[in-house]
């Protein structure tokens, strides 16, 4: 193909009605699902690492308290930073698997099979 | 195993020691590791017909390989030898830089990477450009883009530099310019031959051999300490004879501005990593946004995985060696963990480990300057200079003539960097990525009023402010280690612009849109909150 499409935006577009999708309850749900999850995991995420940011900048006695030997507080909040990263990580792989791909697919079929000729790319790439 | 006859002849104890282990040996190792990985990239290249494979490696890679070269792009010489480094010397503070680098992936997975992967094509600019006005909104977005890649390859080559005068034995000016030209040259060939599929097999590669050769240092750092960290600590504690070394506040704690600072940093980080075009690039080349999402989760798992081990690591260094053996040493902070890898296992050790520090440099300079170039040719010549009149062939040609600019630029940028503080280069191409593109990346993607005032508003405001602090910080004047000496003009107490211009880029960026009277198109809205969330005509899957 010649013509070089400078993004997925253009030439596509016109054959589909986007807002009228956008307007379906079945994309609402997608969309209340995705933020529902991941602007409060995000709010959280953060609150966590900046609490730990301060005390690590402004509570050095409380993070030199020994636990366990010579390991301190700061070493376990530091350490269990990585163990709620690794968590969030997880849960939201298994939320994504469950609650959000099998919606986006099917109205990812549903818009593809309406207008096919919108969203395939005759050259082989995608639009 | 015959050990190298030439190997340690200089003992590691006296002052006057330049160098560690064999020259000769790290060279050799190092030589190998580009004749493999150079074999891979001519294999890979083959098939390098369109635009898509040049960019985008044809989309071809699964999550999980695209994950380990994020791990690989990500896991810069900085932040092996650096926070080794850092936590051998500060103790604690250094452990603080590694936490911030990790969770900063949320922002990637939770945010960014999937609905990127189904808005975009090749670059960034490609995302923010989509509902707002194309020319000025990917000029800027362009201009943010080559800003970080810049700042990011000029710490990297200056990195280099230092590097060879702990590892080579190479002291003099001279010297050290050729092996930074050596590297420059090598990597205009990796990214000239390989484009984005053989890069990313360098990354891989290099990834995977990084974490391993620290996996294999951390197992046995552990057993010398009967694999207990409370007893590695106290050894740590010992050899310094500062407990102060397992809680923070040694680097950081100083004063009110030092506290004030490492906050500003911790904000820098945590939002930089989610808006380093380079990462962001990365997500085009696998499939569908699943394969987006299990790219991340693959990049989290190792990078997480890595920084534990760099904090067994920067103890074991401390124990060991010793903060004052570590400094006296050429290479200063960063000779840490070459030092330690050496007492371990003595020259062959230190070799595979030097070989694969220079690696990381290599496989990082090359992943920044085909985002550079794809940035370059896609964005300014293909879309703003030719109006999109230009076949991909053409647009192609173009970002491999970029590609050489680049390499020769930063082989330039590189050697008049030698010996400056290059620290602040890597924190200001974080702190830039998070002032100039996460706000607008954020908008774009979450809020519906969002335009193009608003846009062009936080992008430029973002990057002016953040560079303009910069100049005005103690880093560039007016402290003992700045790069311009005596002169002051440091008006800006802190040495990370990020707690200022992070917030101000977000202002802008509201303050540019509510100001604005014209509206963009509500179609374009509709079509990429669409696109971004299904994927629809972003799967890969559906071609026939």
């Amino acid at each position: 193909m010649g013509s070089h499409p400078v993004g997925p935006a253009a030439g596509s577009g016109a054959a589909v009605d986007f807002t009228e999708v956008q307007q379906t309850e079945q994309f609402k749900e997608l969309r209340k699902r995705h933020r529902s999850f991941v602007f409060p995991m995000a709010v959280f995420f953060l609150l966590w690492y900046f609490a730990y940011v301060l005390l690590a900048d402004y509570a050095h006695e409380f993070m030199a308290t020994p636990v366990l030997g010579n390991i301190n507080v700061g070493i376990i909040l530091g350490l269990l930073q990585f163990v709620s990263t690794f968590a969030i990580t997880m849960w939201y792989v298994s939320y994504a698997n469950r609650r959000l791909d099998p919606i986006a697919a099917e109205l990812r079929h549903e818009l593809e099979e309406a207008a096919p000729e919108a969203f395939i790319d005759p050259a082989g790439g995608t639009k | 195993m015959i050990a190298p006859s030439a190997a340690v002849r200089v003992p590691l104890q006296t002052t006057e020691t330049t160098t560690v282990g064999s020259p000769l040996l790290n060279i050799a190792i190092f030589g190998l590791f580009v004749a493999i990985t150079l074999v891979i990239v001519l294999r890979a290249s083959r098939n390098n017909k369109t635009a898509a494979d040049y960019y985008a490696a044809g989309r071809s890679f699964t999550g999980g390989q695209n994950g380990t070269a994020i791990a690989g792009d990500y896991l810069s010489a900085a932040s092996f030898l650096g926070i080794v480094g850092a936590i051998a010397i500060n103790g604690y503070d250094g452990f603080l830089y590694s936490i911030g680098f990790l969770v900063a992936w949320l922002v990637a997975l939770l945010l960014v990477a999937e609905l990127l992967r189904n808005t975009g094509k090749f670059t960034m600019a490609d995302v923010l450009s989509f509902r707002l006005k194309q020319r000025p909104v990917r000029i800027a977005a362009a201009i943010t883009t080559l800003a970080v890649c810049f700042f990011y390859l000029l710490a990297q080559m200056a990195g280099a530099g230092g590097l060879v005068s702990l590892l080579l034995g190479i002291d003099d000016r001279l010297g050290q310019s050729v092996v930074i030209t050596v590297v420059g040259v090598l990597m205009i060939m990796y990214v000239l031959i390989g484009g984005m599929k053989g890069t990313t097999w360098v990354q891989i590669i290099k990834a995977c051999l990084l974490i391993a050769g620290a996996f294999i240092m951390t197992v046995w750092v552990l057993a010398l300490h009967n694999f207990n960290l409370s007893t590695l600590l106290g050894a740590a504690i010992e050899t310094s004879g500062n407990a102060a070394i397992t809680s923070p506040g040694l680097q950081y704690g100083v004063s009110a501005t030092t506290r004030l600072d490492f906050l500003s940093l911790a904000l820098a980080l945590v939002l930089g990593t989610a808006a380093l075009p380079h990462v962001l690039m990365r997500f085009y080349t696998v499939p569908t946004a699943k394969e987006a999402r299990r790219s991340v989760v693959w990049a989290i798992w190792l990078i997480g995985a890595f920084y534990l081990f760099t904090l067994v690591l920067g103890y074991g260094a401390s124990a060991l060696i010793g903060a004052d053996r570590i400094k006296a040493a050429p290479g200063g902070v960063n000779s840490a963990a070459p030092l330690l890898a050496y007492e371990l296992g003595g020259s062959i050790l230190l070799g595979l480990i030097s070989a694969v520090a220079f690696a990381t440099i290599l496989a990082v300079v090359a992943g920044l300057t085909i985002t550079a170039a794809a940035s370059f040719a896609h964005d300014i010549y293909a879309s703003v200079i030719r109006k999109g009149k230009v076949n991909p062939d053409g647009e192609v040609k173009v970002a491999r003539r970029t590609v050489i600019v680049i390499g020769l630029l930063s082989i330039a940028g590189g050697i008049g960097a030698q010996g400056q503080n290059v620290a602040f280069l890597v924190a200001l191409a974080f702190a830039v990525a998070a002032s100039a593109n996460l706000p607008t990346i954020l908008y774009s993607l979450f809020w519906r009023k969002f335009n193009t005032q608003g846009a062009i508003w936080s992008m430029y405001g973002g990057l002016g402010s953040a560079i303009l602090l910069i100049a005005l910080s103690p880093v560039v004047s007016g402290g003992p280690t700045s790069m311009i000496k005596g002169a002051d003009f440091s008006v800006f107490p802190l040495s990370n612009p990020g707690i200022v211009s992070i917030p101000l880029a977000f202002f802008l960026g509201w303050l540019g849109t509510i100001l604005s009277r014209t509206k963009e198109d509500p179609m374009k809205q509709a079509e990429m909150e669409v696109r971004s969330l299904t994927g629809v005509g972003a799967e890969k899957a559906t071609d026939h």
